[in-house]
């Protein structure tokens, strides 16, 4: 191969361009990034970012001399618009193209947003560039933040509002924040963590409108009620950036299919991070974009899929204090059951499982036991060849 | 010198966390005792908590691999070394002498 154009430039990218180099790859490498920024880490957005504890040169994900060792081109700033069908040339928004042996794609997903005019004070929490917006609405206080959705990103924010003084009220439709994730018992302990923490926690009730002139001023709930806001941050969930490959040979469903290698049905493209859907699954997790790469470039260079991913989900969470991690995959019959530690002491392992089998484990500053049980899982996920 | 424990309170394969600023992780590697900074260089977690195979230490975060002998990270997601402290057992008690803060091992 002669070149290899890297599509999305941020982790996922950033580590299947390391791999490339890691393993022997020494031609052209052409890495295109929406974004003007080099390579950042997102997690610490809407964690120590978003209080001020952690700056921008501290997202950085990689330095002068590591860049200078990848030798890449990199086309920031510009959104790639197209693959053509045979997956061999990249087209830009800007009309140039870049003709390419192998293409990594890497393009993420983006903040899911709420429908309606937009107003100024409601953001979403995806980007840089959203997290300096929110940063400078919070640095007025105190302000009435409304976030709307329970998940992680949702709580993360409302728990680094709550740090900074601000009045916080999460809104979940759903009966609880996480239920689908971890299951009725561990999402009620969960959600106690914003009553503990200070923020106030609405569930069951979804929004039916935002309002306002120009500004947000209060959000209305399906239920009539009416939450006053000067800030309301929207984190109902994020959609595969999977747009500018319509017209490409590529099957899309929820992200680019892939089998359990990365690669997509043309052996010369493969997709990595939270674009990719691997196997049947499709994982926005940090770990998952940094784990994929090292196979997908594997198989891209050898041109079939030689090896398959490990799948075991795991994601960490800080909120209010707490360090949440979670591995593996539950089901909805799996029972839970504590193994150490409890809710009430406010650091605790619980580990879900099926048929005398442990299917998933669930942290709160346990990190000791919850690496050892992660490994035990991982070590039973089978490996194909 | 910071006395941390009685060298059979800590086991092979055992970690202590010294809460001196910044804290300190000690380690029982197969018999060698160690000492590095406490705090990964890659964002906030604890090495203590941290997973040991041989002079290894995983990170209970990202996974970052760190040699206990040197400081150095072995894999990324760290790109920086953290200090490494020297260590002595004197009547059966565990000492680490904490190097100064600009003697970094980076
Ligand atoms: C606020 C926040 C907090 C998070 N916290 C955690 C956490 O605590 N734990 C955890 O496990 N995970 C966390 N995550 C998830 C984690 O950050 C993602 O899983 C990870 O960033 C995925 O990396 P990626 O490279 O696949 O995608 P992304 O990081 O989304 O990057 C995709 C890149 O591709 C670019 N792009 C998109 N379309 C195009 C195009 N057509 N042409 C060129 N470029 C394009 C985008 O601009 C973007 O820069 C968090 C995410 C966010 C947003
Ligand atoms: S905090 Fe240690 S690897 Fe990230």
């Amino acid at each position: 191969m002669r070149t290899i154009t890297v599509v999305g430039a941020s982790l996922a990218g950033l580590y299947a361009a390391r791999e490339l180099r890691a393993q022997g790859y020494d031609g052209r490498l052409v890495i295109i990034g929406a974004e003007p920024h080099p390579p950042y880490d997102r997690p610490p957005l809407s964690k120590d970012f978003l209080t001020g504890k952690a700056d921008e040169d501290q997202l950085a994900l990689s330095d002068a001399e590591e860049t200078d060792e990848l030798a890449a081109e990199w086309l920031l700033g510009v959104r790639a618009r197209a693959l053509d069908a045979r997956g061999r040339t990249v087209l830009l928004e800007d009309g140039r193209t870049v003709a390419s042996d192998g293409v990594v794609i890497a393009t993420g997903a983006c903040a899911r947003r709420l429908p309606g005019p937009s107003l100024a004070g409601v953001h979403t929490l995806r980007t840089l560039c959203d997290a300096r917006a929110l940063r400078a609405d919070l640095a007025a206080w105190p302000q009435r933040v409304v976030v709307i959705g329970g998940g992680f990103i949702g709580a993360e924010t409302a728990s680094s509002c709550v740090a900074l003084g601000h009045d916080v009220t999460v809104v979940e439709a759903a009966p609880l924040p996480l239920l689908p994730q971890l299951g009725a018992d561990m999402a009620a302990v969960c959600a106690g963590l914003h009553a503990r923490g200070g923020a106030e926690l609405v569930t069951g009730t979804g929004v039916a409108a935002l309002h306002g002139d120009a500004t947000v001023r209060a959000v209305e709930l399906a239920d009539g009620r009416m939450l006053p806001a000067d800030v309301v941050v929207v984190g109902i969930g994020a959609t595969p950036n999977t747009g500018w490959l319509a017209g490409s040979t590529l099957a899309l469903d929820d992200g680019v299919l892939c089998d359990d290698g990365c690669v997509t049905a043309l052996p010369h493209v493969v997709a990595v991070g939270d674009v990719a859907r691997v196997g049947a699954a499709r994982a926005e997790h940090w770990t998952s974009a940094t784990e994929q790469p090292r196979v997908a470039v594997r198989n891209l260079l050898a041109g079939h899929t030689a090896e398959t991913v490990r799948p075991l989900p795991y994601f960490w969470s800080d909120q209010y204090g707490s360090r949440i991690q979670f591995a593996g995959r539950r089901r909805a019959d799996d029972t839970v059951r504590l193994v150490e530690g409890s809710p009430e002491e406010g650091s605790f392992l619980a580990a879900y499982e099926r048929e005398g089998h442990t299917t998933a484990v669930l942290a709160v500053d346990r990190p000791r036991p919850f690496t050892r049980m992660r490994r035990g899982l991982l070590a039973a996920v089978p490996v194909a060849a | 010198m910071i006395p941390v424990c009685r060298l059979e309170d800590l086991p092979a394969g055992e970690s202590v966390r010294v809460d001196t600023t910044p804290p300190i992780a000690v380690f029982n590697a197969d018999g060698e005792i160690y000492a590095i900074d406490d705090t990964c260089s890659h964002q906030d977690a604890s090495l203590s908590e941290g997973w040991l195979e041989g002079c290894l230490v995983e990170c209970p975060l990202h996974a970052a691999s760190f040699d206990l002998r040197t400081g150095r990270p072995t894999c990324l997601p760290a790109r920086r070394a953290v200090r490494t402290h020297r260590v002595s057992v004197d009547d059966g008690t565990i000492h680490v002498h904490l190097v100064a803060e600009e003697g970094s091992a980076a």
